[in-house]
């Protein structure tokens, strides 16, 4: 199995893995390296097996040692990601998750650390963690699973489900207008942002090697059936015909094209700095998009995070924002080496006494 | 009330030890010698006072006198100038013997402007004296603190020594020529008044000048003006003629050693920096801005060269999720907050209960509920600390006593956070957080070192027999599971909040293992190794001991001591002790309690700790709470003591209240 990641094609920037120890060479790691023997518990049909065997899958893909590898999540059916995988783990509590990660990242730059959250863990009871963790750009990798349900509460409404939605506490259907999680990262200055699908193993595997190798906050969401609350929220995605008529694979320097053989769609660009779909036979004259997932300006990402509805009538999949930005555990590390750097290494008992003994001093004898 | 005077009604004037006053030299000034004074500086929170108290704390440090020290500031940072709430005020005991208390009432009020004699007066004493600037007591000033005549004019301060000085404006004077605008010259009054104050208790200069050259190193005209209103107010000291005498106060007779003063604050991240030092641990701080704790946050955001990394979290809860995080990685983590803070970062303390991983979480208590008094002490947060959670979730409490003492604590709650897995509360509070008082350097070498003990191998074997990991296997000593860090070879396991199973820490909802793990996190708690309960309980020479305790914990340290030591010299006897350890309780302490007639409880809060107490060994402490956001008065609470005297069944009256006075002051006692 390949160990080698690809680079972003940026100057100078650093793989998210690149402090990480790595396995000696001519060693690898399979699948069931990374499936802890703990039964999953997962409801049958699921998407979040799926996304579990696709990350087992990957994981040896890495190259990494597997005691470097952490993965913390929060509360919620896909929270007990951790259990499931034979790294070092941790299930915390509703929403903290990345908070709790941001301290063992800054503290840990030997480790890759991975976030495993749901839509009401991550943009309700933890929402104020995940955004200042993308502002921050700490270097991990969140895994959102939005399957627009609470699904471990047994079927209420989510900030992610759509207007109207019937659930038990919406029984005359919800009023809240819902997150688009995509656009929400990109606001809150994520570095990373991508969206996948649970069925699609290749999609989603290729999304998680570019979310590894980003240095930096890297945000995936993942659309995940739950068959118990939210059957079929997806379905529109996954029939063979409706996938080819709604979704829209972004493509670093292609044009954004889709739909059906006889029925080819393409985004361009239309007054006000938004875009629009438009069939491709009608796009004489018009900016046809090339997705540019490195342009420093997050505007077109906006927008084409925009193209997704409720309806999901067009719903644009694949890696929307990859940009580098240098991150906050890496520059929260230089300030600390430089200043023990600068005085010499690591303290001595004689520092401390320096330390605490001030300027200002006097001797009783 | 004196603090430090044993005869309460003693007069308020600062002692006399050396009689008449002796002319000195350099200037024509007699000096008299006195043991000790209280100084309050107050003034509008724009004026400076907390500066110049610190600085003229640091020069009566370097003259090695024994102080402590009480910093007053309101919430708001700059209130309606001139105002009642904007009153911002430092006050100061300083003396030639033990100090324990930063001083029940002032000796002298240094009221910058009407607001400030308002707000304080009520404190000193008859016969105290009044240092006020003339210049702000104008019309629209004293009007606004509801003042329809000057109270320098109206007699009504007569039973006080009042020098009413132009303050203002001879900064303003001294200024003429430093080309700075009329407004910029007032605001170097503060070291008009801090010089003026420097020559009347004849305090070293040196230190103040080399603080102010380098604090406006890049200003030189601002350095300039400040320097010389100081040596102005020194100069005019020593040339009115408004000042009867100079005071001396001697240095105080400390422990050879080493001293600097230092705020509780300070002493506290300097204690959990050694810590983490002893403990070869680096140290991860997660932490958001509160008052009163910030402190902690600058003093150890400076601190990088000792390895200490803090992150300024975006709440409450992410700082302490941080440090958890930096926790299960290897690291000492560690959360500063004040009480709102750590009701909101309960349910990820909660956690670490669960996780049974080191973390160490500062309260730095003030007034509450909800917002209450910000920038005002209180010890309320006992209970919060101790039971502030969901389930059944012990952890171990640990108080400061003292400003310096907050080292101490600070060591001994990473401590027992490193050796028993667990997270410690170390409750500090607003007075501690800042006040300062000397310091003895503690020599780091010579501090005990703390081994984190983390997990290398695996310490088990499973199922088929081979080597495994068991991440709930605790130590049959300490009861303390392995703290195995992310990167260790064979140790993959995962931990979260669900139950865990005993010894193999898998998922486990069996109800007989969750009422034996919630036994084992109790009985690892209560098993946390801290020295026995001391009790000072001097033998009267006719052999008896006291029938009195008085029992306290965290920042009553002082005002107890000192009442204690009062009603000592009058002739009472009384025990006293003193807790640090709230969680468990010191061995012996059930004991102590029972085998005294009455033990009295003075906190600051509704009876928090009586409570605690009274649950656990069925004995009738009686509570004396108060919660005004001030510390006790030592004078408050030698009647408290006298009240419990007295009240003993079949007590002795003469020897309770010897007549007021009738007991000399004792040097031996004065020092204990
Ligand atoms: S409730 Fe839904 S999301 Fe949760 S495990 Fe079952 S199917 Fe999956």
């Amino acid at each position: 199995m390949s160990t080698t990641t690809t680079p972003l094609g940026l100057p100078g920037v650093r793989s998210g893995t690149e402090d990480v120890p790595r396995l000696p060479e001519g060693t690898t790691l399979s699948k069931k390296d990374f499936t802890a023997a703990n039964e999953v518990r997962w409801c049958p049909g699921c998407g979040d097996y799926a996304v579990l065997a696709a990350v087992q899958g990957f994981m040896p893909e890495l190259g990494l040692r597997k005691e470097n590898i952490v993965c913390i999540s929060g509360i919620g059916c896909s929270s007990r990601f951790p259990y499931y995988l034979d790294t070092y783990g941790m299930h915390s509590i509703h929403g903290r998750a990345p908070a709790i990660a941001t301290g063992l990242a800054a503290s840990r730059p030997d480790l890759s650390v991975w976030v495993v959250t749901g839509d009401g863990d991550a943009l309700s009871i933890g929402g104020n963690h995940l955004v200042h963790a993308m502002r921050r750009n700490v270097n991990m990798t969140i895994l959102l699973f939005n399957n627009r349900i609470y699904g471990l509460t047994k079927g209420q409404y989510s900030p992610t489900s759509e207007v109207g939605k019937v659930t038990k506490s919406t029984p005359a259907g919800s009023v809240d207008a819902p997150f688009n999680p995509v656009s929400l990262a990109l606001g809150a200055e994520a570095t990373f942002v991508a969206r996948t699908l649970d069925s699609d193993r290749k999609h989603l595997t290729s999304v998680l090697r570019a979310a590894a190798e980003h240095r930096g906050t890297s945000l995936v969401e993942i659309y995940q059936n739950c068959p118990i609350f939210n059957d079929g929220a997806f379905d529109v995605l996954k029939d063979r015909d409706e996938t080819q008529a709604r979704l829209v694979r972004l493509e670093d320097g292609q044009e954004v094209r889709f739909g059906r053989e006889d029925d080819q769609k393409v985004v361009v660009t239309a007054p006000g700095g938004g875009v629009e779909v438009v069939p491709a036979a009608d796009a004489a004259g018009r900016e046809v998009v090339v997705h540019d997932a490195a342009a420093a300006d997050p505007t077109r990402a906006f927008a084409l995070s925009r193209l997704d509805g409720p309806s999901m009538a067009h719903v644009p999949v694949g890696v929307f924002r990859a940009v580098a930005r240098p991150t906050y555990d890496d520059l929260v590390r230089d300030q600390v080496d430089s200043a023990r750097a600068e005085a010499g290494g690591a303290a001595s008992d004689a520092d401390l006494d320096a330390l605490i003994a001030g300027g200002d001093t006097w001797v009783v004898r | 009330m004196r603090l430090e005077s044993p005869t309460p009604d003693a007069p308020t004037a600062p002692r006399v030890e050396d009689g008449a006053p002796a002319p000195s030299a350099p200037g024509s000034t007699p000096v008299q010698k006195v043991a000790g004074v209280v100084i309050r500086f107050a003034g509008d929170s724009g004026d400076g006072m907390q500066l110049t108290g610190d600085r003229f704390t640091a020069e009566t440090a370097s003259l090695g006198n024994a102080l402590a020290t009480l910093p007053n500031f309101p919430a708001e940072i700059r209130a309606p100038q001139g105002t009642l709430p904007g009153v911002s005020s430092f006050q100061l005991q300083f003396a030639d013997h033990v100090v324990l208390t930063p001083g029940d009432a002032p000796d002298v009020l240094v009221a910058m402007n009407p607001a400030a004699l308002r707000a304080n007066i009520a404190d000193l004493p008859r016969g105290g004296v009044i240092i006020a600037d003339a210049d702000e007591f104008t019309k629209r000033s004293l009007q606004k603190v509801g003042y329809t005549v000057s109270p320098l004019e109206d007699g009504s301060l007569e039973s006080y020594q009042v020098h009413a000085l132009p303050l203002t404006s001879m900064t303003v004077e001294a200024l003429k020529d430093s080309g700075l605008s009329r407004k910029d010259s007032e605001r170097a009054k503060n070291m008009f008044a801090l010089g003026m104050l420097s020559w009347l208790y004849d305090r070293p200069t040196e230190a103040t000048e080399r603080f102010l050259e380098t604090k406006f190193a890049k200003k030189p005209q601002i350095r300039d003006a400040n320097l010389t209103a100081f040596r102005a107010g020194w100069a005019f000291g020593e040339t009115t003629e408004g000042f009867a005498v100079r005071y001396q106060v001697a240095p105080a007779e400390h422990p050879a050693g080493t001293y600097r003063n230092i705020t509780g604050s300070t002493a506290l991240a300097y204690g959990l920096a050694t810590a983490a030092h002893k403990a070869g641990l680096p140290l991860v701080l997660g932490s958001y801005p509160i008052t009163p704790a910030s402190d902690i946050l600058h003093a150890l955001s400076g601190m990088k060269r000792f390895g200490v990394t803090t992150l300024q979290a975006e709440d409450e809860i992410a700082g302490v999720g941080i440090a958890l995080g930096a926790s299960f990685g290897g690291s000492l983590g560690v959360t500063t907050t004040s009480g709102p803070g750590l009701a909101l970062k309960a349910e990820t303390i909660g956690l670490a209960v669960m996780l049974e991983l080191p973390l160490v979480v500062v309260d730095v208590q003030r007034g509450g509920p909800s917002t209450g008094l910000p920038t005002k002490t209180e010890q309320a947060d006992l209970l919060q600390a101790m039971y502030g959670r969901n389930g059944e979730s012990p952890l171990p409490v640990v108080a400061a006593s003292s400003p310096t003492d907050c080292f101490t604590a600070a060591m001994e709650a990473v401590r027992i956070a490193v050796t028993y897995r667990t997270p410690v509360i170390l409750l500090s509070d607003g007075y501690l957080a800042n006040g300062s008082e000397p310091w003895a350097l503690p020599s780091v070498a010579d501090l005990p070192a703390i081994d984190p003990a983390q997990a290398t191998g695996p310490n088990g074997a499973g199922d088929d027999g081979r080597p495994a990991f068991r991440p709930y296997l605790r130590d049959p000593e300490t009861l303390a599971r392995p703290w195995a860090v992310p990167g260790t070879p064979g140790l993959e396991h995962r931990i979260g909040g669900l139950e865990k199973a005993d010894v193999t820490g898998e998922i486990s909802y069996e109800p007989e293992n969750h009422e034996r793990m919630t036994g084992l996190r109790q009985a690892k708690v209560d098993g946390v190794a801290v020295p026995p309960l001391e009790v000072d309980d001097p033998v009267a020479p006719d052999g008896t001991r006291a029938r009195v305790l008085v029992l306290g914990w965290g920042s009553t340290y002082g005002p107890i001591a000192a009442a204690v030591r009062d009603a000592r010299a009058e002739g009472l006897q009384v025990a006293r002790a003193h807790l640090r350890h709230l969680n468990p309780f010191p061995p012996g302490l059930g004991d102590a309690l029972r085998s005294y007639d009455r033990v009295v409880l003075p906190e600051m809060n509704g009876g928090q700790l009586a409570l605690l107490l009274r649950a656990r060994y069925l004995v009738d402490v009686q509570s004396h709470g108060r919660v005004r956001g001030r510390p006790f008065s030592a004078g408050e609470l030698l009647d408290v003591v006298r009240d419990a005297v007295a009240a003993l069944p079949d007590h002795d009256s003469a020897a309770a209240s010897p007549a007021a006075g009738a007991v000399a002051e004792s040097p031996q006692e004065a020092r204990r």
